[in-house]
């Protein structure tokens, strides 16, 4: 069987390596939590990738019902149909619309089916791999079992029964080693020098407790971008450490107004203390 | 097996079972696990550990289970010297050293010798003077004497030995058990939820939809209508320090409760009796402070108004000017109350005091009569005949 490692663009923990195999091995869900921005929906692509096989996304929403899951019946078209007289209104199967675990279960190869973000909704995960479609009197039964990857917010308290079939992990987040390696996977070539800088500052901003939303991995990322892309000399970055001034282009990492005042009231606070 | 791992897991609170059993045996069957004592601990964890805020109880027992137990001596990689140097080169250098090699030729360059320094030494080092190794007097090296010296060994890594891992407890922060106790008051505070549609119309409206489609004479006309959302709003105000000391369990609860329930909720703290300030950190009073007056004026009549309070003190502290234990208040705390239960009309206190003690107290007496008897105490009970009223 394919064992998932660590790719050249993702770096995975060994516990994470061992917490996936499990759950492929065992053929259960592998329930991902995580800080947001650490790479759990990521993840599932990953583990596609590693495993080569291809990837349904089914993301939640607050207003998701667990049925939209295996298959929906569009009974206001057909009324709308039969109000036409339209000669499909006759076959019922005609207006069920196919779920993403029903294209998972009938998939002619094994497939990662990714359910992100579970806690958004109430959703009672199916135990089976079978499930009944009653408007056309049919069962649908998985051809292969799909390696089911499901991410949460903790947004809400899952169901034990629900937990107790999954394997769990926790991505913690990555420390300084681990997270420079993390930037090499995704932009090989950059500056060693400007790498440098960027970490001591976005861990600095880490540091402050009273931030709202701490930037994460993708706002790193996204940051390092905005700077090779403006070309940033790393003096830059250390002249204005987090300490004194706003980080340049800071708009990549703090994602809300009443950082953006933490930050220029410490600024102003760190200057009058210097001077 | 592994059953006495299981049952002192369940011992500490972390809720593993038989099904969880089952699956860490048979991936261990698969092989998952490999003959590796670090993966044995990941593989552990990822089945029995459903909760990240039980992980640092697994850690704790999984250390204690298996205390002993350890990865066969020899076979630590040897790929840290770029972590090293780095650290060396970050930790040891003077900001002018650094520039000047980065004039020579930059960080690399200086790696590059460090590099070379590493490479000399040969196998196991202890006790000497120059190379890296433990317990030296060369700065390099872990529990060296050099009062300057860098800690290598000791500093965290990459490629932790087996037991270290959870050693660590890295997850210490997550534990909390605080949660749980407040889930009778969410029942009890569900009751004040008043539901209004507003936003993004994404409901069939069935009734809507029925009519219009009958005066179109029977085509479809489809209606839609927002979803429902919890729109009451609540403004707590809670008495804080002094005989409230002993009740802090209990409004600690109600706030996580309270916190999870109402997406409109402002809080602010009191002492005794609200008088013309509130503030909104305890610790850092002075700087969080606000003017009762700008709390009138920035929620409207439209919010609830909670006051949680024992109401226990002098009565002189409500009905005279000055009477406040604290500061020289100009109007008296009945002034206030009056004002606030004008503006807020729809208000309540909720005393955590037992009521059969109520009557012992003539301030809990001059405080109910301030809020028309709208006093309940903080029992699931109370918080139940509160929600009614307020909901009214």
């Amino acid at each position: 069987m394919a064992q998932f490692k660590g790719t050249e663009r993702y770096v995975a923990g060994r516990d994470l390596e061992v917490a996936v195999n499990a759950a492929v091995a065992l053929q259960r869900p592998l329930l991902v939590k995580g800080e947001p921005g650490t790479g759990k929906t990521v993840l599932a692509q990953e583990i596609a990738k590693a495993l080569g096989y291809p990837l349904i996304e089914w993301h939640i929403k607050s207003t998701t019902k667990a049925q939209q899951g295996l298959y929906e019946y569009d009974a206001v078209s057909r009324l709308r149909d039969g109000q036409l007289g339209d000669p499909r209104v006759h076959d019922i199967a005609n207006y069920i619309v196919r779920g993403k675990m029903w294209d998972a279960f009938e998939s002619e190869q094994p497939v990662v089916l990714l359910i992100d973000e579970i806690d958004k909704a109430d959703i009672e995960f199916p135990n089976d791999l079978q499930f009944f479609v009653y408007e056309t009197r049919k069962t649908v039964a998985a051809k292969h079992r799909p390696v089911v990857i499901i991410t949460s917010n903790n947004e809400k308290e899952l169901p034990d029964a629900f937990l107790r079939r999954c394997f769990f992990h926790y991505i913690r987040f990555p420390d300084r080693e681990t997270m420079e390696m993390i930037v090499k996977a995704h932009y090989p070539d950059i500056r060693q020098a400007l790498l440098r800088e960027a970490l001591n500052v976005f861990f600095e901003i880490r540091d402050v407790n009273e931030l709202k939303k701490k930037p994460a991995t993708s706002e790193l990322l996204d940051w390092l971008k905005l700077l090779t892309i403006e070309d940033m000399p790393p003096e830059a970055l250390r002249s204005s450490d987090a300490k004194t001034a706003l980080p340049p282009l800071y708009g990549a990492m703090l994602k809300n107004e009443q950082d953006v005042h933490l930050f220029e009231r410490l600024a102003f606070l760190a200057r009058r203390r210097g001077q | 097996m592994f059953a006495p791992f299981i049952l002192a897991l369940r011992a500490a609170g972390v809720p593993a079972s038989i099904m969880e059993y089952l699956a860490l045996l048979r991936a261990m069957k698969e092989g998952v696990a490999g003959f590796s004592v670090d993966d044995f601990y990941h593989l552990c964890r990822a089945a029995l550990v459903k909760d990240e805020r039980h992980l640092d109880r697994f850690d704790r027992v999984f250390g204690e289970i298996f205390k002993g137990l350890d990865s066969p001596q020899g076979d630590a990689p040897r790929t840290l010297p770029e972590e090293w140097l780095r650290k060396i080169a970050e930790k040891t250098l003077t900001p002018e050293e650094m520039a000047a090699i980065e004039a020579m030729g930059g960080f690399d360059a200086l790696m590059e010798a460090l590099k070379k320094r590493l490479e000399e030494q040969k196998g196991r080092h202890q006790g000497g003077s120059k190379w890296i190794g433990t317990a030296g007097t060369s700065p390099f090296g872990a529990y060296g004497y050099n009062p300057e010296g860098v800690r290598i060994g000791q500093s965290e890594s990459r490629h932790r030995r087996a037991v270290k891992v959870w050693d660590q407890r890295t997850f210490k922060d997550l534990d909390e058990d605080e949660a749980l106790s407040s889930r009778n008051m969410k029942v009890a505070l569900r009751r004040l939820r008043r539901f209004a549609r507003t936003g993004a119309a994404t409901e069939l409206d069935l009734p809507g939809t029925i009519g219009a489609t009958a005066r179109n004479g029977g085509s479809l006309d489809l209606h839609m209508v927002p979803e429902r959302h919890n729109a009451v709003k609540v403004l707590l105000l809670m008495d804080i320090g002094g005989s409230m000391d002993d009740h802090i369990r209990i409004c600690q609860e109600l706030f996580t409760a309270a916190r999870s329930e109402f997406k409109h909720l402002e809080f602010w703290y009191f002492h005794n009796c609200p008088y013309e300030r509130v503030w909104r950190t305890n610790r850092r009073r002075r700087e969080t402070e606000r003017p009762m007056m700008e709390v009138l004026r920035t929620y409207g009549p439209d919010w609830r108004l909670v006051f949680v309070g024992d109401a226990t003190m002098s009565p002189y502290e409500i009905i005279q000017p000055g009477g406040s234990v604290e500061h020289w208040n100009e109007e008296a705390g009945q002034v206030w109350m009056a004002r606030l239960t004008r503006h807020f009309r729809k208000a309540a206190w909720l005393n955590p005091v037992d009521q059969s003690h109520w009557r012992y107290t003539q301030s809990i007496g001059v405080m109910e009569r301030l809020m028309e008897n709208r006093m309940y105490p903080l029992t699931l009970a109370g918080l139940e005949s509160m929600a009614r009223q307020l909901a009214r």
